[in-house]
């Protein structure tokens, strides 16, 4: 366990360096940084000043160890347009992401374990159809549709729910219900394909003669060893979830990174797009090791590959 | 020994007929194939349908509701945008902009994807670990957040964005065509290929493809279908196709600001990109249910 918990370790921090690389060269090499701070019509003299203050003047490999070294000391830079050290920006809009994210698996979850479940019992019935029928809405509606759906029914019709902003716990209900939904027919399809598999094993069927309740055969028994590629799929979802925040946290003005990270796009401000990319990535990269762990302890097969 | 490969493609080319048939035979594959053949007549067809010029504006005869309204009249059978073009030839023509986007990347994430698989799923050792950390990196980054930064730097245009979720977008079939090419890897007739002298390159493209195409046709048609919905969003969020070209995602974005009193302008191109994603995954879904009915669900 030891042995596959280094190898995975050794992965995972391989890819978080070669991530900081791509966050670094890809924006380096696809433009003039100095032309897009100091603008298009800048002067020759200010485009050497903003080279000289941003250090662009280096070799780009060594602007690339000395932003990681900085980085990796938990100096993040100042932001061009905020005006503001980058970290600050980041933790302070940090816990708005965590908070959509988190909610938005709960609903996922909320939604795709009955509905997968149900799915799996009535196979093939009207109830499994149904199931169906809402995953694969979920999947061909794109989100910034579904987001401006919820938007006319709850804020412009209803007048339940405030359109954008992040400043009450109202301000994440239709983000977590479009992100949510986003993300829920993944997992409805694998709890479904998964119950199927497990309600034929044997030892439901030892459960069933036992005479234990349908209810208990299904929720202590199927269902925990269903779990399991749950589990690996939520790591993954989890970074769906971080892309998608970007799109859904700049249609309702949710202040958190993913809008930060629009933010610092349209305003070209290099340090925090840098940083921002990085730090979704990582957090990625952490959930799956994460999850490789926890699947290696659930499952010991797992740890032998 | 010369005529085993000529058996082996006569095998693989009536099992082809047959996953057609097979999938001809699932009323959910009908479906959804039929709806994607619309989809690609509507875009080829797209000058002769459209009652009027997509591009031609018309600031008299600004936002008229579709026909099912009071206000509607059938010139403009789906009414006009916030420029007075006529609706629904720019639905007509934002179909040949996602079937275009849609197709591309798949070719290039494609062909990068599937040499990757084929190279680690074939040679394994070195080669597949280096294929492993690469797919692993480029999971870590969210793909819609990497075209945003690389657009916004290099300019957005309709083959950039092609280009960027093309380099992106390979992820999937690097993963699929591995794992396919380790099953077919062993079988009997590849040791045979190999036993009768055939170069290694021959083998991968003669051999190994045409066994693993049922799956990369699969994972084709989902991944098309996501980057349909990726462009839409990119374009949606004003980093994407550049006006004044009818992409549905820069048409619901344009109609933002007009949502509360002309809803139908953000519904009918959102609805319209719903229906191509739905149809194309029904089909892709079809497909892989036939290859592999286990996955089924």
């Amino acid at each position: 366990m030891l042995g596959f918990i280094l190898k995975r370790l050794g992965l995972a921090l391989l890819v978080a360096l070669a991530v900081s690389a791509i966050a670094f060269f890809l924006l380096r090499l696809s433009g003039d940084v100095a032309v897009a701070i100091a603008g298009e019509g800048a002067q020759q003299a200010d485009l050497e000043l903003v080279r000289k203050t941003y250090g662009l003047d280096r070799p780009v490999i060594v602007q690339y160890l000395d932003w990681l070294l900085k980085t990796l000391s938990g100096d993040f830079g100042t932001s061009i347009y905020f005006k503001t050290s980058v970290a600050s920006l980041v933790f302070d809009k940090m816990p708005v992401t965590l908070i959509l994210g988190l909610s938005s698996l709960g609903f996922a979850l909320l939604i795709s374990i009955p509905l997968g479940v149900l799915a799996a019992i009535y196979s093939n019935t009207w109830i499994d159809r149904a199931a169906l029928a809402i995953a694969v809405f979920g999947q061909a509606m794109p989100n910034f549709f579904f987001a401006l759906i919820l938007v006319m029914l709850f804020s412009i019709t209803l007048r339940w729910l405030p359109v954008s902003g992040s400043q009450t716990w109202a301000h994440y209900v239709m983000p977590t219900i479009a992100l949510g939904y986003y993300v829920a027919p993944a997992f409805m399809r694998l709890i479904r394909a998964g119950m199927i598999e497990v309600l034929q094993a044997d030892y439901i069927r030892t459960a069933r003669a036992k005479g234990l309740s349908p209810y208990a055969v299904v929720i202590t028994h199927a269902l925990r060893n269903a779990a399991v590629p749950v589990v690996a799929l939520t790591a993954v979802q989890l970074g769906f979830l971080l892309g998608g925040s970007v799109v859904i946290e700049t249609i309702f003005a949710l202040d958190g990174l993913g809008y930060l990270a629009y933010q610092s796009i349209t305003y070209k401000d290099f340090p925090v797009m840098q940083v921002v990319v990085l730090l979704l990535s990582v957090v990625y990269v952490l959930l799956t090791l994460a999850a490789d762990i926890a699947n290696a302890w659930l499952d010991p097969r797992i740890r032998v590959e | 020994m010369t005529d085993a490969p000529l058996t082996i493609h006569a095998r693989q080319a009536s099992s082809s007929r047959t996953l057609l048939r097979k999938a001809l035979a699932q009323k959910s594959f009908v479906l959804g194939f039929g709806l994607l053949i619309l989809f690609v007549l509507v875009a080829l067809l797209a000058p002769v349908l459209a009652p009027h010029d997509p591009y031609l504006q018309n600031l008299t005869a600004r936002t008229i509701p579709p026909f099912w309204y009071d206000k509607g009249n059938w010139l403009h059978p789906l009414g006009t945008d916030q420029l007075g073009r006529d609706y629904l030839s720019r639905l007509l023509y934002g179909a040949r902009i996602s079937l275009l986007i849609g197709s591309s990347v798949v070719v290039i994430a494609g062909l990068i994807g599937t040499t990757m698989g084929l190279l680690a799923g074939y040679f394994g050792g070195r080669i597949d670990m280096l294929m492993t950390f690469l797919v692993t990196t480029r999971l870590a980054m969210p793909v819609i957040l990497v075209a945003l930064a690389v657009v916004a730097i290099v300019g957005s245009s309709l083959w950039i964005v092609i280009l960027v979720l093309g380099l992106l977008k390979w992820d999937r079939f690097a993963v699929v065509m591995r794992s396919a090419t380790q099953q077919v890897r062993g079988l009997d007739y590849i040791t045979a290929a190999q036993a009768s002298g055939a170069s290694t390159t021959r083998i991968i493209l003669r051999e190994v493809l045409p066994n693993i195409a049922p799956q990369l046709i699969v994972v084709a048609t989902l991944e098309a279908a996501s980057a349909i919905l990726l462009e839409a969003a990119l374009s949606f969020l004003g980093l994407g196709v550049q006006p004044p070209l009818p992409s549905w995602g820069l048409m619901v974005s344009e109609a933002k600001a007009y949502m509360f009193f002309s809803f139908w302008l953000i519904a009918l191109p959102g609805s319209a990109l719903a229906l191509l994603i739905f149809a194309i995954n029904l089909a892709g879904d079809g497909l892989r249910d036939v290859i592999s009915p286990e996955k089924r669900g």
